[in-house]
């Protein structure tokens, strides 16, 4: 059953108001809560381990998929193995996230592996959100540690937005792409640690084949005591383009590590990085506040800007 | 109406001591165009910060519309009118320029239409700029232009300007000229403008020249523009020199 809170977190990290449109699949504490397929869209459980099998036929455009997971039990520890085959000349969106709602004391922990394998000409815009609350008095952590890793097919592109805004305690993310001739991988991510949380973000990215590309654009914002890692790697094996960027503010006695890796291994390989970690301009604040917001105000006018 | 009694700004450091700015008396009337002008380092933007709260005078008082401000912050006065265009402006990542003009007008949305307006008055085309971030993919020119456009939706009754026209092409600086002008004209707002550019002097009611930490002369146009270029002739070696042969 949905209740309050899970419809909360539903809207937080799917934008799900009500039964969502076309294929989907809601996790809640481990179980099935609702499953639907479409015509184009087959979700099936999987029988040997914990997790669910997407088929996209081929030829499907226009259609989204939603597959949230929410967590309201303290103490559940789960690991989830979620595999997406998309057809050939597919336009699809796809929305996971995960919630969690911790009303005790112990760590509710959720870990999953998306394997997307992408056929030739398709498109698939995969967002990802991640949120974290605790109920009244309640001090169990929140973790999540997810792996998404993307085979693109020849000519095929992935937009892939990633968004972690408070309430995760502890986060370790593995994120892989392995592009195929022409194929495009396109990774934005936005995290916000507060308090003593701790994120790391691994990706590693193969440009594998003639003319494939890939852009990461990472931005992060760590407050209090929070640590973060950034590891991003792209290896170039072939003719392709890729471009790191990591830009992160630090803030209170925050401590954040930015460590791009770019490597060749073909003549025409073009792969550059860009790492920028800093505190919100002075100038910057002063500004807004000749603008009527406040000193609060226009730090947040700020972060909200560099998240959006 | 704007009052400064007897400003001083005194600072120490390391080096030295220096008295940027030495008991500084002034009062700009409602609706006025005051032009402050002098050379580098004369104290004029000091000045101009320090009406906005961006310095804090280190003696003297400062009153708007007959309440001493002295003590207010910067957010205090902007609230109670006062705004201003920074010589270098801040850029934002992330940060439109809708959403700059937005929050300049201190309203929850703003129409298409009034964006367009204030973008126009600074020469740009809403169009090509509405939803661009205010960050490096802007040259300095255009982000000055945006920033001059957040002072023109804050509708403020004081609005200072530092060297707008500085990174200003001459077309869109042309454009920017007659904003001032439309603005002086309608009474909109009192102006302060720290400028060096003739066009811009013309415009005033009244010339202050900032220069070594004091007023060194104040008046109309007329009065004053002789004298700086006197005071700009007399400090340049060649065009003296050049004076004397003739």
């Amino acid at each position: 059953m949905i209740t309050e809170i899970d419809a909360a977190l539903l809207e937080k990290i799917a934008d799900l108001t009500g039964k969502p449109e076309g294929a989907f699949n809601i996790r809640k504490d481990s179980g099935c809560e609702a499953r639907q397929s479409t015509e184009h869209i087959e979700i099936t459980p999987k029988t040997d381990k914990p997790g669910i099998d997407i088929r996209i036929k081929a030829g499907t455009k226009g259609e989204a998929c939603h597959i949230p997971v929410i967590i309201s039990k303290t103490g559940l520890r789960e690991m989830v193995y979620n595999d997406f085959y998309v057809g050939d000349d597919c336009d699809v969106e796809i929305v996971a996230g995960c919630g969690i709602h911790n009303s005790g004391c112990d760590e509710s922990r959720h870990d999953g592996v998306h394997t997307f394998y992408i056929g030739k000409n398709s498109h698939v815009h995969y967002s990802e959100k991640h949120y974290g609350e605790d109920g009244d008095g309640a001090d169990g952590k929140n973790v999540m540690n997810p792996q998404t890793i993307v085979y693109l097919g020849e000519n095929s592109s992935m937009q892939m937005d990633t968004v972690q805004i408070r309430g995760i305690d502890s986060t370790k993310r593995f994120t892989k792409f392995v592009c195929e001739k022409r194929a495009e991988a396109v990774l934005t991510e936005r995290l916000l640690t507060h308090g003593a949380q701790s994120a790391t973000s691994e990706v590693e990215i193969e440009l594998n084949g003639e003319d494939s590309k890939a852009r990461v654009i990472s931005r992060s914002v760590a407050q209090g005591t929070s640590s973060q890692v950034f590891y991003p790697r792209m290896v170039g094996n072939a003719r392709c383009f890729g471009h790191t960027q990591c830009d992160s503010i630090i803030m209170d006695h925050a401590n954040i590590r930015s460590i791009p890796e770019i490597s060749a291994n073909s003549t025409d390989a073009q792969l550059i990085h860009e790492a920028a970690i800093g505190k919100i301009a002075g100038d910057q604040l002063l500004k807004l506040q000749t603008l009527g917001l406040t000193e609060e105000e226009a730090e947040d006018t700020i972060l909200k800007g560099f998240l959006a | 109406m704007l009052e400064l009694k007897d400003i001083c700004y005194h600072v120490s450091a390391a080096d030295g001591e220096a008295d940027i700015l030495k008991h500084i008396d002034m009062e700009i009337p409602d609706h006025k165009l005051i032009v402050f002008t002098g050379p580098n380092g004369g104290g004029k933007t000091t000045l101009a910060k320090i009406i906005m709260g961006l310095v804090k005078p280190t003696a003297g008082r400062i009153f708007w519309n007959g309440q001493d401000i002295t003590a207010l912050g910067i957010t205090e006065r902007a609230r109670l009118g006062i705004s201003y265009g920074f010589q270098q402006p801040p850029r934002f990542k992330g940060i439109t320029v809708h959403d700059l003009l937005v929050l300049a007008a201190g309203q929850d949305k703003l129409s298409k239409e009034q964006c367009c307006q204030y973008l126009t008055r600074v020469g740009l085309c809403a169009n090509d700029y509405m939803d661009r971030e205010v960050d490096v993919s802007l040259s300095g020119g255009e982000v000055k232009r945006i920033e001059i456009a957040t002072i023109l939706a804050r509708h403020s009754d004081l609005m200072i300007f530092d060297e707008p026209e500085a990174g200003i092409d001459l077309w869109s600086f042309a454009r920017l000229t007659e904003t001032f002008e439309q603005i002086h004209r309608r009474k909109e707002s009192t102006m302060i403008i720290i400028s060096h550019q003739e066009r811009i002097i013309q415009l005033a009611d009244e010339i202050i020249v900032v220069a070594g930490g004091q007023i060194a002369h104040r008046g109309s146009t007329e009065e004053i523009f002789p004298l700086i270029l006197a005071d700009t002739l007399g400090t340049c070696p060649v065009l003296t020199k050049e004076e004397q042969r003739s």
